[in-house]
């Protein structure tokens, strides 16, 4: 009998948890788009080598990640929905917003393209192609900044997509990576942003079939969250982390990153209006 | 699926230092869970095989039906508890490894509890009269009982900690998925599938599935060792 | 008795009843100290119950169930009972009989003189630090009564205590009954088994469908019978009450 009781003592003493970081370190929610870019993982280390603050990355959707700021559970807020951002400033969560840096969606579609757009460079002309054809379409639909910039461009194209989608149109909820997924499991027609699809491996028949149309800009900016309205945030890390961020060795590390040789995000915080 | 499994067995042999990072805060993570579940669930389920009091079949009946409990649920009511705007947002451990035990601690206790409930209301039937022959008051019988029934509880206890190594709700929301931080085998087995990386997030599905088959033997021929000892 | 003895125990009008059915009725009865009492009866005729009652394992439905002292809650308990099933704790012998001490807050320095010398009193010593469990049927039972014994009650109920064992393990069981016997126990036995009471029992106490219907010293019982039931009993015709 003693020596199970031992045992069992061993095993809840060895289960105990490793130790909290003792390190300064700041909670920055942003986009699962941008953290499974890769950036991230290439950032960090720089300004965590410069600074020595840990910078943790909560990645959600946009929606949800401003979300996160507001109940005060963030820091800092590094998304790419403009109107969502100015919002949130409005609603005096944030403390200033700064332009960071762009990437570009493409539209992504079957080889075998039903709606006939592959190769153009009309973003607008190749949705009407697709909602006249019915070709199937997925979208993220989730209030993320890619899934926001999804109905702005609807919009432009004179199509009031809530009216006006048929079950040609589907609506999944998801992240980037599974909407991904399932567009190549039913080979359909996406808009995706440059970054992902570049990483994404499942890729079935799917090809870029739409690229370089102005349009298809995509701005990230960076907010601290307000001290004022949520005194837990740590607004001198946080700060730092802004700082750098737009400073020209963050911009120059950012212009850095790469993924097969190919540039994935262009810094703009010089830009005025960005 | 073959590359699945080629996948699994290269990274096991290359122990890639962030496999084994993950691996370690999985069973840190899910082993503290089940160890204050256990203290907690083990009395409780004791105390309610043996006790007699008004609404302790409608308990039962809860306490069953909790052990369904939907772990993004859970999740979802803990990261709203530990929110720093929150009523316990000032212990700031939410998007640490300790909300993540917390979650799985809520997760599994249920589960413990009826187990060992159900374990011990069986013990009780057929030790009953001797140990109130003995003198035994009903706390030291629940006790008793415990220990007793100490193999069927090992069991309870691998019930436990299957469910919360396999679960990826909860430790989603209230640890965040951060790399480094609180990322586990499920939820990297989560983002592996959201980024297309179909193979990898297989092959650490064949690891998880590995780890915890051989969580299950040791306890096994733990009790083997044990029960030939103790009969 | 006012030294705090238990005995005698005294049965005013007692009965029990359950699921509808009367299962003993009206028993009136005095157990003295000293001499071995032996419940005797056929199965169904409330022995179990009746010994159940008296232990306090059960509470009369009507009627009175008195001591000679009262029994305290957290003193040690003066009077055990061994089953027809013995209940061993998932531990060594040894282990089994220290649980019996433990709860009675022997102190654990002491525990260790007194299992041995309750071990030793029904020849299982050597089998201390075998697992209970895997202890033959007579070698259980025989543990029973160390574990029932070692806290030396004044009374030691057992309930057909040798029903499930074959012939050589029954032969043990009555040889370590009869010891505590001869040590000053009050034993109260209930057994259908006519030889058994014979061979154990001063006197019987004879049940026939939740009544007491006969009492007397043991040769007495057998030679002259007194009431019907109990002369068709020892004759071996009273019919199965089930």
């Amino acid at each position: 009998m003693d020596w199970m009781k031992r045992l069992l003592l061993a095993a809840l003493l060895a289960a105990a948890l490793p130790a909290p970081a003792q390190e300064k370190f700041i909670v920055v929610a942003s986009t699962t788009s941008t953290e499974q870019s890769g950036l991230f993982g290439y950032l960090l280390p720089v300004f965590r080598k410069k600074t020595g603050i840990q910078v943790r990355v909560v990645a959600l959707g946009t929606g949800q990640a401003l979300d996160l700021a507001r109940r005060g559970n963030a820091d800092v807020v590094f998304v790419h929905a403009r109107s969502a951002e100015e919002k949130f400033l409005e609603e005096g969560h944030g403390v200033k917003r700064f332009p960071v840096m762009y990437n570009d969606f493409v539209l992504i579609g079957p080889k075998s393209d039903p709606a006939k757009v592959a190769g153009g460079k009309d973003i607008l002309e190749a949705l009407k192609r697709i909602k006249s054809a019915a070709a199937p379409f997925v979208s993220r639909g989730d209030r993320s900044g890619t899934h926001i910039a999804e109905l702005d461009l609807w919009k432009l194209a004179g199509i009031d997509i809530a009216k006006e989608k048929g079950p040609w149109y589907k609506d999944t909820g998801q992240g980037m990576g599974p909407a991904l997924n399932t567009a190549a499991a039913m080979n359909a027609y996406i808009l995706s942003d440059r970054g992902t699809w570049i990483s994404f491996k499942n890729r079935g028949d799917l090809v870029i079939s739409v690229e370089g149309d102005k349009r298809l800009f995509n701005q990230y900016g960076v907010m601290l969250v307000n001290p004022a309205k949520n005194p837990s945030v740590k607004k001198d890390l946080g700060q730092a982390f802004v700082d750098w961020v737009i400073s020209p060795e963050g911009q120059k590390a950012i212009a850095e990153y790469k993924i097969g040789g190919e540039q994935l995000f262009f810094p703009n915080a010089n830009t005025p209006g960005a | 699926m073959s590359e699945a499994l080629g996948t699994a067995l290269r990274l096991l042999a290359d122990l890639d230092p962030k496999l084994v990072e993950v691996v370690l805060l999985s069973l840190s993570v899910s082993l503290t869970a089940v160890a204050i579940a256990a203290l907690l669930g083990f009395p409780l389920g004791a105390a309610i095989a043996v006790g007699r009091f008004p609404g302790r079949k409608t308990l039962i009946v809860l306490l069953n039906a909790l052990m369904g409990l939907p772990p993004v649920v859970v999740g979802l009511v803990i990261y709203l508890l530990l929110s720093r705007a929150g009523p316990l947002g000032s212990l700031g451990i939410l998007f640490t490894p300790s909300a993540m035990v917390i979650a799985q601690t809520v997760l599994i206790l249920p589960i413990i509890a009826a187990l060992s409930r159900q374990a011990i209301e069986d013990a009780w039937r057929e030790y009953e009269e001797q140990l109130r022959s003995l003198g035994a008051g009903r706390a030291q019988a629940a006790l008793t009982l415990l220990w007793d029934t100490r193999f069927s509880l090992l069991t309870t206890v691998l019930a436990g900690f299957g469910r919360a190594a396999a679960e990826v709700g909860a430790v989603m929301i209230v640890g965040g998925n951060i790399d480094g931080v609180t990322r586990v085998m499920t939820t990297t087995i989560a983002l592996e599938t959201s980024k297309g990386d179909l193979p990898l997030a297989l092959g650490l599905g064949i690891i998880l599935i590995a780890i915890v088959v051989a969580v299950n033997a040791a306890a096994y021929l733990t009790k083997e060792l044990a029960q030939r000892r103790y009969g | 008795m006012k030294n705090g003895a238990l005995l005698p125990l005294r049965l005013h009008e007692v009965s029990f009843a359950a699921g509808g059915r009367t299962i003993i009725d009206a028993i009136s009865l005095e157990i003295e100290a000293g001499r071995s009492t032996v419940i005797l009866g056929a199965n169904g005729a409330g022995k179990s119950v009746l010994m159940r009652l008296m232990h306090g394992l059960l509470t009369p439905t009507s009627g009175r169930v008195e001591w000679s002292a009262a029994e305290r809650a957290g003193e040690p308990r003066k009077q055990a009972m061994v089953f027809q099933r013995p209940v061993m704790l998932r531990r060594s012998a040894r282990a089994n009989v220290a649980y019996a001490l433990k709860v009675a807050g022997v102190a654990k320095s002491q525990r260790a003189a007194q299992v041995h010398d309750a071990l030793e009193g029904v020849g299982l010593a050597h089998l201390a630090r075998r697992p209970a469990r895997v202890l033959s049927g007579g070698e259980q039972q025989r543990l029973a009564l160390a574990r029932a014994g070692a806290l030396h009650p004044e009374v030691l109920f057992l309930d057909e205590p040798t029903a499930s064992l074959d012939p050589s393990a029954t032969r043990e069981v009555e040889a370590a009954i009869r010891a505590f016997d001869a040590a000053g126990t009050k034993i109260v036995m209930a057994t259908h088994n006519l030889g058994q009471a014979r061979r154990l029992g001063d006197e019987i106490v004879f049940l026939d469908q939740g009544r007491l219907v006969e009492r007397a010293p043991v040769e007495q019982f057998f030679s002259k019978p007194q009431s019907a039931q109990a002369a068709a009993f020892i004759k071996g015709e009273l019919p199965w009450i089930g």
